[in-house]
């Protein structure tokens, strides 16, 4: 394929005569390969790198410590426990009393769904933060770019309406499920998140949410 | 003016810029490439807006798999100096009674990639020819309190790179009670800051406007 130009001998006198013509070869096939190799590494190359959400937990009491776990205001606690099949239960203040138990509330994932409820009690703090970061993007606030987050965790940190989202897990509840609602709570500006253990009197709501015969201690086999 | 004569021979692009253009790219990709080591594990990670990326070194991750197999993995990105996978290793097995040879050691750097294989296994596992092979002895590593052998790595690794960060890397259909037991390993640790690896999702974030 290959086309070099010669220039035609041209017989004249006996003595041979080159035209001086730059050699001229073909690229297409060379364009062809380059054109694969540039595909087959871009696609090879890890350019959708996986993402990471970072989470931080409280410090676990060891059980010969005597530290008192940190109290919390009853008023601005709420639970929410991840059941099975992407349910989402959600009740606020604390249920310690079986007797009197808050009322539970079913909701799930969707926009309307649990970051409704987190949005409507984080307004304060998200209108903030996003007020914030528009004053940044408009210019209004001069603020070198790697404290703007710094600035914001400290305005999360000076918040004290927000609520204190304790999240909680239903054995039969999916991981994804988990990674879901601590995406929530980065949506919804939420400040104070943790992450706790089911107790047995939320274990028996849940049951008694989902319709399961409960069989914890308090009520014998039967009675219900 | 003389009549300008068409030459009858197909008309020919230039394609000198072309491939000038192609080679940068070109040379630009092949550099850039990291090579990407091959999944042992097969998981389907969870969605989430974090746009944070994974950190190239230093990252010690856990992986559980939908069959609810437990894998780890150590990465130090490109850095060959301080062999922390082999020391690791060597590390590990002066703790359970196995004594790694040079060459198994070797073996184990080159491999990179998550491993689920408990300690008694690892030998043959390395000794092992091809994937296929290695992936027999591939049961997950052991978890449970009398066999934990999870949380003798993770106290391993810390104690051999004291800058690593955990990662947990869960597929999104496992169940959260063995999700719940790996962050109870790594507490028990000492281990407080986790990053969940996810890919990332498009959700449109707007502010409800609603009358109080």
């Amino acid at each position: 394929m290959a086309e070099i130009q010669e220039a035609g001998p041209k017989q004249k006198g006996g003595k041979k005569k080159f035209k001086k013509v730059a050699a001229n070869v073909d690229m297409t096939p060379m364009v062809d390969l380059m054109c694969i190799l540039i595909t087959f590494f871009m696609l090879a190359s890890a350019f959708n790198k996986p993402k990471i959400m970072e989470i931080v937990l409280p410090e676990k009491i060891k059980k010969n410590e005597n530290v008192e776990p940190p109290k919390i205001a009853k008023s601005r606690t709420l639970n929410i426990i991840l059941g099975p099949d992407n349910k989402i239960f959600w009740y606020p203040g604390i249920a310690d009393d079986p007797k009197n138990l808050p009322p539970l509330q079913e909701t799930d994932f969707s926009a309307d769904g649990i970051r409704k409820v987190l949005l409507e009690r984080n307004r304060a703090l998200f209108r903030k933060v996003s007020q914030f970061n528009d004053d940044v993007l408009t210019g209004k606030i001069e603020i070198p770019r790697d404290s703007v987050q710094s600035a914001i965790r400290e305005l999360k940190r000076d918040d004290d309406t927000g609520p204190i989202v304790l999240i909680k897990a239903y054995e039969e509840a999916k991981y994804a499920n988990f990674v879901d609602i601590i995406d929530e709570m980065s949506i919804s500006d939420i400040a104070r998140y943790t992450f706790v253990d089911l107790n047995w009197i939320e274990e028996e709501m849940i049951k008694g949410a989902l319709g399961i015969a409960p069989t914890g201690s308090t009520s014998a086999p039967g009675s219900n | 003016m003389a009549k300008v004569k068409l030459p009858t021979k197909s008309p020919r692009v230039d394609m000198t810029p072309m491939v000038d253009l192609f080679s940068v790219l070109l040379i630009f990709f092949v550099l850039t490439a990291t090579v990407k080591p091959q999944e042992t594990a097969t998981i389907d990670m969870p969605f989430s807006v974090s746009e944070k990326t994974v950190p190239d070194a230093n990252i010690m991750t856990v992986l559980v798999t939908k069959d609810q197999r437990i894998f780890f993995n150590i990465d130090n990105g490109p850095d060959t100096i301080l062999k922390f996978r082999p020391k690791i290793l060597s590390e590990m097995g002066r703790r359970y009674g196995i004594d790694f040879t040079a060459q198994e050691l070797r073996r184990f750097e080159k491999l990179n990639s998550a491993f689920g294989v408990p300690i008694q296994n690892m030998r043959e596992y390395l000794q092992a020819k091809n994937m296929g092979d290695r992936s027999k002895y591939e049961t997950g590593i052991p978890i449970d309190s009398t066999d934990n052998q999870l949380a003798t790595w993770i106290l391993v690794t810390r104690a051999i790179n004291p800058a690593v960060q955990a990662c947990i890397k869960g597929d999104a259909e496992v169940k959260f009670p063995i999700v719940r037991k790996v962050l109870d390993i790594l507490q028990d640790k000492n281990v407080n800051r986790f990053n969940l690896i996810t890919s990332l999702e498009a959700i449109e974030i707007t502010e409800e406007e609603k009358p109080e």
